[in-house]
């Protein structure tokens, strides 16, 4: 057991490769930065998707649509695949920014269906007696609409951050090193299969645990105003 | 005040009004009354555009709303709405529900508007709940509140629908009183309402609807005592028992 933790931690990995566990935590910091600045782009494009969605115009509609729904009936690996070997591949983009497109394009399609859903949640007698005050649409939806829905959205949007975390582990697909395929490369040269599965295993767990606490901390703090 | 001409709704296939003829007159109280699905609440809800009539014209003070191209949300301001289920909001103080309008819209500054609003809660009688959430007043406290909300606006004209239906009985008259109030003084209303003994008590005239018809419009004391038309007749006998 010790053996093992030292070969595939705390040893050069093959002739002239680093100490384990800092492939580990390089490829632990390049799932952090792509979950993050993913999930920016994803709101980024959740919010702008969710606007369109709501034109009373067919044509602006149809675009929102259409993305939602091809990104919702593939593959995340499928999308980053595409995305990295053929969308840009004429493009000089490193792998790393491909991968916060590729996974940022996908978290902004689930993201606009719940900032859709976190809106039509709330009452439709809200828009009504606001309506009927005379306010506009425009003010109807920032003062009225958005400040309820937001408790809707919040804790999805914190789900989401952790779907995305975990899924960022396909990344090895297009040669990224992440924290999934940290653990493969000391695997496939250390011949140690449960150490450094495991190390992955319990960091993914650590983050996502950590998050939850830390979601479950912050609804309760949204429920108070109720 | 309101003149409404061959007002037609049709939710799909589905005729709710079909050709409605009415004109109320400024300062008058008409109370709709009919069975449910006779088209009462969307006929109200037509007069402020929450429906879009299918046909027909309506005219607010000599402007027609439903022309293409009428300013919908100025209309709105000058018409207030009382709705069944008070549709407070939820995340604002009851102050902030009534200021909220007048301040969005630029109509008054905030000070102007808090003062309104306190004056307007004084007369609901809920001057001590300025800074409460809605979640923790009684039924009739909010549609206390949703009545002064509306008349934050200083509307020419209040529409209320139901306004009494979603309340425990012994809050019902809380809400009346607001409202026979709210008449004496006035107020131009059109109510859709279930409380017969209301109904008789404070309009002017009474519009009985049934099947997305006015079948019958006369003042109180004639429908109530000597309905002429035979369906006023057999649905008064079964609510006023």
């Amino acid at each position: 057991m010790i053996d093992a933790i030292n070969t595939s931690l705390f040893s050069p990995i093959g002739e002239d490769g680093m100490i384990g566990i800092l492939l580990i935590l390089n490829g632990l910091k390049v799932t952090l930065i792509v979950t993050f600045f993913a999930m920016l782009l994803g709101a980024v494009l959740g919010i702008g998707t969710t606007f369109m969605k709501m034109s009373s115009k067919w044509y602006i509609r149809f675009p929102a649509n259409l993305y939602v729904g091809v990104i919702r009936g593939t593959p995340v690996v499928v999308q980053l695949v595409i995305l990295y070997f053929i969308v840009l591949s004429a493009l000089d983009v490193d792998k790393i920014t491909a991968a916060i497109i590729a996974f940022g394009l996908n978290s902004g399609a689930y993201i606009s269906e719940i900032i859709r859903a976190g809106i039509q949640a709330v009452d439709k007698g809200q828009t009504e007696a606001a309506r009927s005050l005379g306010l506009s649409q425009a003010i109807t939806m920032k003062s009225i609409i958005l400040p309820q829905a937001i408790k809707n959205i919040l804790p999805a949007l914190g789900n989401e951050f952790i779907v995305l975390l975990k899924e960022t582990a396909v990344i090895g697909f297009i040669g990224g090193v992440d924290l999934m395929r940290a653990g493969e490369i000391i695997r496939s040269r250390t011949f140690e299969d449960s150490v450094p599965l495991f190390t992955c295993a319990l960091i993914y767990l650590f983050l996502t645990y950590s998050f939850t606490f830390m979601l479950s901390k912050f609804e309760k703090r949204l429920k108070q105003s109720d | 005040m309101i003149k409404i001409t061959n007002l037609h709704k049709n939710f799909g296939d589905n005729q709710v009004l079909k050709g409605i003829n009415e004109h109320i007159r400024q300062g008058e109280v008409v109370s709709v009354i009919g069975p449910s699905g006779s088209g009462k609440s969307t006929f109200l809800r037509c007069i402020n555009l929450l429906e879009q009539p299918s046909q027909g014209d309506i005219e607010i003070e000599g402007q027609s709303i439903t022309a293409p191209g009428a300013c919908v949300d100025k209309l709105r301001q000058k018409v207030g709405m009382v709705f069944q289920n008070f549709n407070l909001f939820p995340h604002k103080t009851v102050i902030q529900n009534i200021t909220l309008a007048p301040i969005s819209l630029k109509l008054m500054t905030p000070a102007q508007a808090e003062e309104k609003a306190l004056a307007l809660l004084a007369q609901v009688g809920l001057s001590d709940k300025a800074n409460a959430y809605p979640a923790s007043l009684s039924g009739g406290q909010k549609q206390r509140v949703a009545i002064a909300r509306a008349l934050a606006m200083e509307p020419d004209l209040m529409l209320f629908d139901e306004p009494t239906s979603a309340l425990d009985p012994e809050m019902v008259g809380d809400v009346l009183d607001v409202m026979k109030d709210l008449a004496l003084k006035g107020m131009t209303m059109v109510i859709v309402t279930h409380e017969m003994g209301f109904a008789k008590d404070v309009s002017d005239r009474v519009i009985f609807m049934d099947g997305g018809y006015v079948v019958e419009s006369s003042p109180p004391d004639e429908l109530f005592s000597h309905p002429k038309e035979a369906r006023t007749q057999a649905f008064l006998s079964k609510v006023l028992r």
